[in-house]
Formats: C-alpha cells, sequence, structure tokens
C-alpha cells in the first residue's frame, strides 16, 4: 500500500463534499409507492378521513408545540416527527389496537396515535401533573400503556430489546399480540439489534423491527453512519424483510398489514425500513448544516399529509370544505391544548418520592 | 431444618416460586439443558419445560432486555448472569431501563424482574472476572439490591426477590455455591428483603460484613475471641434497602466498627457505612470506623498477588485490633 500523506487519510466517510469525491448528498432513496387504491386495501372514506385527521393533528400539534419551546413554556429536548407522521399514522391503523408498539424519543407522533390526547400531551411536553406521564418524561417519554403503547426511550436502540421482550410475553401467553420496534437509521448501528435479531429469530418471536430511516443519524448521513443497504441488515439472521415507501400513508398501512398478520400467523419477526424524511433538526438546537435546502424541498413537495389530500380530492371521496372542515377540527384542539397545558397545574413536590417502587412506603436512601 | 447447599437453597427457592406462579420464568446462559454453569437450575427443566427454562446465547444486553421487556408486559422472569462481571454488557437494561420505566412513564408500566447470578471474584480469575458490583448497582435509585452469604438467607431473600413488584438484583458467589448450611423447612420460608441479621453477638466491636466477606468476618471473630476480643457480627444480607438500624444499635453498643467489604474502597458500600455510622452514631464511637476492601488496583491473577489483593481473616484482626486501643 502506497504511503499516505496523513492529511490524505480518511475514517468516516465526508459528507459535505461532492459525490464525485466520495461526499453524501442525500439521506434516502424512496421505494415506489403502492399503486392500490384505498377500497382495495379495505379501507373506507371515512378511515382516509381519519387518518387524513390523525397526520394532520401530529404535524400541528408539533408545530405549535415548536412555538411554545421556542416562546420558552418549557425545557428539556424537543424532537419534531414532522415530515414522519404517515408512518405511525399507516401502522396504527394496520395493527390491532392490543399488538403492543415501543418507539425511541421522537415519540409525539406514535403517542397521538395511540390515544394520548392533544391536551395530555402538551401537558406532558410542559412538565405538567395533567400530562400522559404525569410530567414525570418529558417529550421523549411520552406512554400511554393501557392502549399498548408502551412509550418513548431515550437511549438510542435502548428499547429494542424491551421490544422482543413484549413479544416473548405475548408468545409465553399465546395471546394472538405482535410487538413493533420502532427506532432510527442510527439505532441500526447499535449492538442492541444485532443481539435481538439474533434472540427474536431464533426464538421465533412475533415481533416487527422498524427502522424508520428518514436519511440522517443526528447530523451524520445513512450512508456516513452505516456499511450497505440497512434492509439487508435481515439477510444476515434469515430473517423476513421489506423496503416501504414512509411518504405515503396507503403504502405504510398495505404493507405494515401484510407483514402484522404474517408474524401474527407464523410467529416470526420481520424487518422493515421505512424510508422517510424529518423535516426539522435532530432536535431545536440543529443548525441543519448537513444537508441542502434542495433536499429538504424535494421532500416536503412528496409532504404525506398533501398527498393524501390530494388523493381523496381526486378521487372525489371529499371536497375541500370537507378538508378545511377537519384541519379547523384540529386547530382548535391543538390551540386548546396550548391552554390546557398552560393551565394545568404543576405536580406537587411530594410527586417527586411517587412512582419509583410499586409499594407505598417504599425505602429512600438519605 | 434441612441441611442444603448454597446452590440448592436458591433452587428451591426458583422451583417454589415457579410452581405458585406461572408467570415466573428462568432464562440465562446454560440454565437449561446444560443444568445451570454452577448447576443452580439442575432439574428445572424437566419439571418446567422449554417454555419456562430457557437457554439463551451469549448475548446479556439481549437477553436482559428481553426480560425488562417480558417483565412490563405481565411476566415474572428471572434473569441468570454467569457473573455479574458479564452483566456490565447489560448494565444499560439493568441502569437505564429496568431502573426508570416505572418513573418516566408516570408509574403507567412495572418492572417486576430479578437478575441473578455470581458476584464478586472467586479465585484466580484474572481482572475482568473478579469485581463485587452491588455497591456499584445501589448507587442507582429503584433498584433492590441483596447479597447473601448463608443458604438459609438464599433461600428466603430469593422467594422475596421473585415475589417483589420491582427489579431486583440477586448476588451470590461461585465459592459458595458448595457451602452446606441449615436452611429452614418452615412452609413458604421467606426472608424480608431490607432486613439484616446478628449473626454472631459480641460486645466489643462491630463487624459488619455480607456476601462471601461475612466467611472472613466469622473467621477473624473465632482468632479474636481467643484473645478475649468478642465481635458482633451484623450481616445486612441485603445492600438496599440497607438496615441501618440493626447496625447502628450494634455500633452503639460496641463503639466500635469494621467494614468488610469485596469491593474497591471508593465510593463503596463500606464508605457509605462509614458515612451513616457517624452521621448516626458520632458521640458513641471510641475509634474511627475502619473498612477492610479491596485495594485500588485490579485484581491480579499470579497466586501470592492474589492473596496480596484478597481482604484476608489477618487484614480484619489487624483493623480489629487497631479499633481495640
Amino acid at each position: 500500500m502506497a504511503k499516505k500523506a496523513t492529511s490524505d487519510i480518511r475514517f468516516a466517510p465526508t459528507g459535505i463534499e461532492s459525490p464525485e469525491k466520495g461526499g453524501v448528498q442525500k439521506g434516502v432513496d424512496l421505494p415506489a409507492a403502492t399503486r392500490k387504491k384505498h377500497k382495495s386495501l379495505g379501507l373506507t372514506t371515512q378511515e382516509l378521513k381519519d387518518m387524513y385527521q390523525q397526520m394532520y393533528l401530529q404535524r400541528r400539534f408539533e408545530e405549535r408545540a415548536m412555538q411554545q419551546y421556542q416562546k420558552g413554556k418549557f425545557g428539556g429536548f424537543l424532537h419534531l416527527y414532522i415530515g414522519q407522521e404517515a408512518i405511525s399514522t399507516g401502522t396504527v391503523f394496520a395493527f390491532n389496537n392490543n399488538d403492543d408498539i415501543i418507539t425511541a424519543y421522537r415519540d409525539h407522533g406514535w403517542g397521538l396515535c395511540r390515544g394520548i390526547s392533544a391536551n395530555e400531551g402538551m401537558a406532558e411536553l410542559f412538565g405538567k401533573a395533567t400530562g400522559c406521564s404525569g410530567g414525570k418524561g418529558g417529550s421523549m417519554h411520552f406512554a400511554n400503556v393501557k392502549e399498548h403503547f408502551w412509550g418513548g426511550y431515550g437511549i438510542v436502540g435502548g428499547h429494542i430489546p424491551i421490544a422482543s421482550g413484549l413479544a416473548f410475553a405475548n408468545k409465553y401467553n399465546s395471546n394472538g399480540r405482535i410487538s413493533a420496534c420502532f427506532f432510527g437509521d442510527g439505532a441500526v448501528d447499535q449492538g442492541a439489534l444485532h443481539e435481538t435479531m439474533n434472540l427474536a429469530q431464533l426464538w421465533k418471536l412475533p415481533t416487527i423491527f422498524v427502522v424508520e430511516n428518514n436519511g440522517y443519524s443526528m447530523g451524520t448521513a445513512a450512508k456516513r453512519h452505516t456499511v450497505a443497504e440497512i434492509v439487508d441488515r435481515a439477510k444476515g439472521y434469515g430473517m423476513k424483510s421489506a423496503v416501504i415507501n414512509g411518504m405515503d400513508v396507503l403504502s405504510v398501512f398495505e404493507k405494515m398489514k401484510e407483514i402484522a398478520e404474517d408474524v401474527r400467523k407464523h410467529s416470526e419477526p420481520w424487518f422493515v425500513e421505512i424510508r422517510t424524511y424529518r423535516y426539522r433538526g435532530h432536535s431545536m438546537s440543529d443548525p441543519q448544516k448537513y444537508r441542502t435546502k434542495e433536499e429538504l424541498e424535494e421532500y416536503q413537495s412528496i409532504d404525506p399529509i398533501e398527498r393524501l389530500k390530494a388523493y381523496m380530492l381526486k378521487e372525489k371521496l371529499c371536497k375541500q370544505p370537507d378538508i378545511d372542515s377537519i384541519e379547523e377540527g384540529v386547530e382548535k384542539e391543538v390551540l386548546a391544548a396550548v391552554s390546557f397545558a398552560d393551565e394545568s397545574p404543576f405536580p406537587e413536590k411530594s410527586e417527586l418520592y411517587t412512582d419509583m417502587f410499586v409499594e407505598d412506603n417504599p425505602y429512600f436512601h438519605v | 431444618m434441612a441441611v442444603l447447599q448454597f446452590r440448592e437453597a436458591i433452587k428451591h427457592a426458583i422451583d417454589e416460586e415457579m410452581s405458585l406462579d406461572e408467570r415466573v420464568f428462568i432464562m440465562g446462559e446454560e440454565v437449561a439443558e446444560y443444568n445451570g454453569a454452577y448447576k443452580v437450575t439442575e432439574g428445572l427443566l424437566d419439571k418446567y419445560g422449554y417454555r419456562r427454562v430457557i437457554d439463551t446465547p451469549i448475548s446479556e444486553l439481549g437477553f436482559a432486555g428481553l426480560g425488562v421487556g417480558a417483565a412490563m408486559n405481565g411476566l415474572r422472569p428471572i434473569v441468570e448472569f454467569m457473573t455479574f462481571n458479564f452483566a456490565v454488557l447489560a448494565a444499560d437494561q439493568i441502569i437505564n431501563h429496568a431502573t426508570k420505566v416505572k418513573y418516566m412513564t408516570g408509574g403507567q408500566a412495572d418492572c417486576p424482574i430479578v437478575f441473578r447470578g455470581p458476584n464478586a471474584s472467586a479465585g484466580q480469575l484474572g481482572a475482568t472476572h473478579s469485581v463485587a458490583y452491588d455497591s456499584m448497582y445501589a448507587q442507582f435509585p429503584g433498584l433492590k439490591v441483596i447479597y447473601v452469604s448463608e443458604p438459609n438467607d438464599a433461600k428466603g431473600l430469593m422467594k422475596s426477590a421473585i415475589r417483589d413488584h420491582n427489579p431486583v438484583l440477586f448476588m451470590e458467589s461461585e465459592q459458595m455455591y458448595g457451602l452446606k448450611g441449615e436452611v429452614s423447612d418452615e412452609e413458604d420460608f421467606i426472608i424480608p428483603i431490607g432486613k439484616g441479621k446478628i449473626k454472631r453477638e459480641g460486645s466489643n466491636v462491630t463487624l459488619v460484613a455480607h456476601g462471601k466477606m461475612y466467611h472472613l468476618a466469622v473467621q477473624a471473630a473465632n482468632e479474636l475471641a481467643k484473645d478475649g476480643i468478642e465481635c458482633e457480627i451484623i450481616d445486612p444480607r441485603t445492600v438496599k434497602p440497607l438496615d441501618l438500624e440493626l447496625i447502628v444499635k450494634s455500633v452503639k453498643k460496641t463503639n466500635r466498627c469494621v467494614v468488610i467489604d469485596e469491593a474497591h474502597p471508593f465510593a463503596g458500600f463500606a464508605a457509605e457505612i462509614g458515612f451513616l455510622i457517624q452521621r448516626e452514631a458520632f458521640d458513641y464511637l471510641d475509634a474511627p470506623v475502619l473498612r477492610v476492601c479491596l485495594p485500588d488496583v485490579n485484581a491480579p491473577f499470579s497466586k501470592p498477588l492474589f492473596d496480596a489483593w484478597l481482604p484476608s481473616p489477618k487484614i480484619i484482626i489487624d483493623a480489629v485490633k487497631q479499633v481495640s486501643y
């Protein structure tokens, strides 16, 4: 090997140079969307409207949350899901209501989809007692366990084995439920994923590993942080796999329904890469210098919410006033949630010591 | 009373709880077909089958986390680590998830899980197989940490650990598995978590020692008795919650205390007990509280170096004599 000047030695692939020089410009390539119409997917017009309402709620909830954050109404981290709403919505509509879902810290959309009201969600962001997790979790730890949403988790990849544990218990009890674990492309590089995929395939667990590949692990493009195609990870484990267009809610619904039924029938795991895009930064403090404005605009032009709206209008399932009415309803709901959060009380100081242990008078070392 | 080996006492506890509660299962490396790396789970596969006695790959992070998820979803996992030295690979699941999920979901999910296995050193196993982790885990809120010394304690506390609704770490020792002792044959024998025991009464000095170190304390006390120094030995059994009252009461009687701990000295169990005694019994102390710990050095392999590294009865005797002026 010819000796290189030390200044030419590189390890991580570079991201800000042209592709000719080995730089990586684009996060993800989308697979084709489904060509099926909603009826052949078994969806009614009302269900499409509900999907639209749900996606629009997730979008407006987070846009309002961002405003409130910028106004200093609450602190901590705020990781926005904007752009990825078709994944949570398509999945939840495809699953049974008692299937178990767990996700990472970009979790607001998942919570809203699984029964957390805008009020409870916004109050949680504000750290209020009326929040879905009593103000103890915050943005990264939305949860609604009674509706089988096991929460958002803040350690990248940390919740992956937990998801398989949920599936283990479902198989142990033979209750017909499946679990699904959602995580970002960054988590693909964690050892927890490898260990859990091996266990899940070996033990035939009824679970789905889902990468929401939004192209960036914080500020590092997928091709700069992981080798080969993410979906091909499945091959090494002999696991069934799929790639889905995450910018189209019908595509997500179609494929996730098929996969869920296969998992339920055969009790075998799947590894799924859903390609998507997040419009906002990793968190609120992200200057987003790792991607181009053009790339962002390209994805915004195929926005999943606009896409569903266009579909409904084109198919004459509803008219513009129907859409306006849904949007107005959501707008009111979200604004009311901001007021609710603002007016709600903070947790009592005594709450500091609750929820640590199950028993009534637990031991705390002093 | 029946005389049982330490490993048998643990197995009886697991067996009884598995027969009482369908939700209880055990998983870990070599627990099923191999019958347990240290034979703690011998016969359980035959009795309970493959659904409830499960061999895992060498994948501590994976199966510990899987246990956490199973516990959240209604089961009662017992996760065996071949040693807590390997559980370091699973520390994210123990520290970040098992202990925190209830709190950060505002109480929506519980995590009733037992992580068990041998702790600390077991002869010349080198630096990575010889660490005592009970102090480290006791640092984290939300965990109960048990490190027992005798078969009777092992049985009663293992049953409590399995029944507990929170994450519990239950620590054993490779070198104690063959140790025999009388075990209560009382039906459904339980020892509550958080209760220590005076295992030897004495009036001159209090020795606080748990796990494997308890047995060194007994040897030291027997020697010291020949010189007329009567040690009171307290085995806390549970590191956290700590039975501080029992220790303080003893120190108020003897006015002297030596803590024996198989952890390294900085911020460990011995440091904590020393602090608590000065806070609770300052006016009763006739000498500074001393501690016998590992040095702030990794475990060596070479026999003479290893012997110099591990606490011994001789070092305990010297410490007791130092406080007995």
